[in-house]
């Protein structure tokens, strides 16, 4: 209640607040009714085809409900979509597990998700072995594409932007200087051009009959962009970590990498948890970048069926899809920002006691 | 030497900044570490090269940079400097960079100044303005650009009427599907006299400053120009307006047939990027601002009030000078990423850099080194360009401090 009053009078406590207030109130009182009415009260939740949207001026939901295997699954074989269930189901779990608090042993399972998961997933999606019919890169697609590409990319380049970090930090000035020169030049170029670049580029590089798909080289180009962000993130959290800490371990006669592995990386790790999970937004975001190359990702496949003939049938659709997917990754992102901010404040806390 | 003496530190001495060992000092172990990194890089660039040489002979593609003085033959929806079909490739680079320069420049400015606005506004004592600011940093943060530029280009521009239905500004600009068409300054006789006339306010403004500075640093006495710097901005145009006419004539677009002659057109591929660019980079660099603010300690406006200066006053004079200390090497950061950006312009094909060099060009002439060097290279450039102007303006900002 008296948090309440107190919001109440700061919006009143001067005549310029006042009137901001006003601005500000007149603003949302145009504009959210009538969203409630675009998106929920005359929206189009049920019918047969696009003719039931075509008119109503207000969001087709009908559109996303028939299109949601695809929106999901893109064109992987309906009858094998039970596969992206289980590796999604296994990593799903995985990921609450080692992120829900109190729960021990959080190393091995970090390690499991790291190293034992992508085989697994690898093996379920792609098929091919084990009597698991072959579903080739190309017929991956929508939603299942764009977790994958992120986990993928967080996935490797986390450990590979570690290594460069150390490597800028290391004493040994070969080592320094390529690891920084990699990060920088990294750091100045586009994603854009890094993914055209691994498409363009990659079938000159190979030795002649080697044929890389068009997804494989998408992930490398992520992987080469990402690890360099997640350098710097590490670069920071590394220079945080006292240098007394090094030394405590060369007292106790550990060696160099126990005193790695042991001390300096784990506390890094949680210094710089906050900038990893800003790092990994940042992923999921830029997953949506692969339709420029020809991929259809959730964004992809959406933006694939606003131009379908039957769905051609005015701006709703459009509106529909985008409102959609926007509401899609901002759930994703905003909650990886919120668990960010909490590991911050928690860690802050923990600082000053 | 004598860094090879053991230090014991004491506590709350600072470490010694790291030694880089020389090659002459290292360890056999060094030397083996290193010496198969580089050996390892050049096995990698060896097979690269090796393979990049076999598969040119094998597919018969052309090297060399002769293409850039061939005509290019493909035309550039937006082009700031002279450029038709049968310009050269080396032309059409340059335009097209122009492009991307001018596109990440404007969208730097308007998205420092939203930032700056949002930013503050964050603060602001009114919480529910700080409440609407804060919901405008979350939304646009969490939802990637390249959606945000299809809403944009697609959603609202594509859906706007055509051009004789145009939305119209005052009459002087007007938006429909096909772009903005606003009004466009022709420069007139009095255009010279004008430029010179405002050059010389503000100058004469400026010295008249630095002039009451130093007569206060020197005797102590408050002498302040108080009007005659802003008499001296506004007069002087004014009578240089009034002595050899307007500077500009205003070239208004009108609607003719199906479509606006007139005026400058603007294409909706460029509109929606400044739109989609501006939002999405103002939404971080308002987080920066907010950050920078919120560094400056509270003692510092405290005694600004104390001293019974304004609250704009405190605000201007004390807590921003200090606040950009803060902000300005995270804001390098951010235009960075901003012209990293600008090249999703791709995607709802705006003419930029990438598009028309990485994309037509190479498609044209088949020569994706040259072609895919030449464009890394000139992002390179440019990011190194602001990182180094940054710096400059940085070492300016932080000199303050003592």
């Amino acid at each position: 209640m008296a948090g309440m009053r107190d919001f109440l009078r700061s919006c009143v406590s001067t005549p310029l607040n006042a009137l901001l207030s006003i601005v500000v109130l007149v603003w949302l009182a145009t504009t959210l009714p009538e969203l409630f009415r675009w998106a929920l009260l005359d929206a189009v939740w049920s019918g047969s085809s696009g003719r039931d949207c075509a008119a109503r001026d207000a969001a087709c939901w009908l559109f996303i409900r028939m299109r949601a295997n695809q929106i999901l699954y893109g064109r992987y074989p309906p009858v094998e979509h039970w596969r992206v269930n289980i590796a999604a189901l296994i990593g799903v779990v995985g990921l609450v597990v080692l992120l829900l608090p109190g729960i021990r042993r959080k190393t091995a399972i970090a390690a499991g998700l790291l190293f034992a998961y992508p085989p697994v997933a690898g093996i379920l999606l792609r098929g091919g072995v084990l009597g698991l019919p072959a579903v080739p890169a190309a017929q991956w697609g929508g939603l299942m594409l764009t977790v994958t590409v992120a986990a993928w990319t967080i996935g490797t380049s986390i450990p590979l932007g570690l290594l460069l970090a150390f490597g800028r930090r290391s004493a040994l000035r070969v080592v320094a200087a390529v690891s920084a020169c990699y990060i920088d030049i990294v750091r100045g170029l586009p994603l854009v051009g890094i993914l055209f670049l691994a498409i363009v580029m990659f079938p000159l590089f190979m030795p002649p009959g080697i044929e890389i798909n068009e997804l494989v080289r998408a992930l490398v180009a992520f992987t080469l962009f990402n690890a360099t962000n997640f350098a710097e993130v590490f670069r920071g959290g590394l220079q945080s970590v006292p240098w007394q800490q090094s030394e405590a371990g060369i007292a106790l006669g550990l060696r160099r990498w126990q005193i790695a592995v042991r001390i300096v990386i784990p506390q890094a790790i949680t210094a710089s948890l906050p900038g990893i999970v800003n790092v990994c937004v940042s992923v999921v975001k830029e997953t949506t970048i692969i339709l420029i190359v020809g991929l259809f990702d959730f964004l992809g496949v959406l933006q694939g069926g606003i131009v379908d003939p039957e769905w051609l049938i005015g701006d709703q659709v459009r509106a529909t899809a985008y409102f959609f997917a926007g509401a899609v990754f901002f759930v994703i992102c905003f909650s990886l920002s919120r668990y960010s901010a909490r590991i911050e404040r928690a860690m802050s806390a923990g600082r000053r006691s | 030497m004598t860094d090879a003496v053991v230090q014991v530190p004491a506590a709350g001495l600072k470490r010694p900044p790291p030694r880089r060992l020389a090659f002459a000092r290292m360890g056999p172990r060094a030397l083996l570490v290193q010496g198969s990194l580089l050996l390892a890089l050049a096995a990698l660039f060896g097979f690269i090269a090796s393979n990049v040489v076999a598969n040119i002979a094998r597919l018969n593609v052309h090297t060399g940079f002769g293409f850039l003085a061939r005509p290019a033959g493909f035309d550039i929806a937006q082009h700031l400097i002279e450029y038709s079909e049968r310009s050269s490739y080396l032309v059409a680079f340059v335009a097209a960079t122009l492009n991307t320069v001018v596109l990440a420049a404007i969208c730097a400015a308007l998205a420092t100044a939203l930032g700056f606005v949002i930013g503050l506004a964050r603060l602001s004592t009114n919480r529910l303005v700080a409440a609407v600011a804060a919901a405008y940093v979350e939304l646009v943060r969490n939802i990637p650009l390249l959606l945000q530029l299809f809403y944009w280009y697609f959603a609202v521009l594509g859906t706007l009427p055509l051009p004789r239905q145009s939305l119209e500004f005052l009459g002087v600009a007007y938006l429909n599907k096909r772009g903005l068409y606003v009004a466009a300054p022709v420069a007139e006789p009095g255009l010279a006299p004008f430029t010179v006339a405002v050059a010389a306010g503000i100058a004469g403004w400026i010295m008249l400053g630095h002039f009451a500075r130093r007569h206060r640093v020197d005797t102590g006495e408050a002498w302040s120009p108080r009007w005659i710097g802003p008499a001296l901005a506004f007069g002087l145009p004014v009578f240089a307006w009034s002595w050899a006419g307007a500077p500009v004539s205003w070239d208004i677009p009108t609607l003719s047939g199906f479509n606006f002659r007139g005026g400058a057109a603007i294409i909706p591929e460029f509109v929606a990027m400044i739109v989609g660019l501006t939002i999405y980079g103002a939404a971080f660099i308002a987080e920066l601002v907010r950050a920078g603010v919120l560094s400056v300690d509270k003692g510092q406006s405290e005694a600004g009030l104390a001293l019974g200066l304004r609250r704009w006053r405190v605000y201007l004079q004390i807590v921003v000078p200090q606040a950009l200390r803060a902000i300005v090497p995270p804001l390098a950061g951010q235009y960075i990423h901003l012209l990293k950006n600008s090249s999703l312009g791709a995607a709802i094909a705006y003419p930029d850099l990438m598009l028309i060099f990485a994309g037509t060009a190479l498609n044209q002439t088949g020569q994706p080194l040259e072609i895919m060097g030449i464009t890394m290279a000139t992002y390179l450039m440019l990011c190194l360009g602001i990182a180094v102007a940054a710096n400059a303006f940085n070492r300016r900002v932080q000199l303050v401090e003592r």
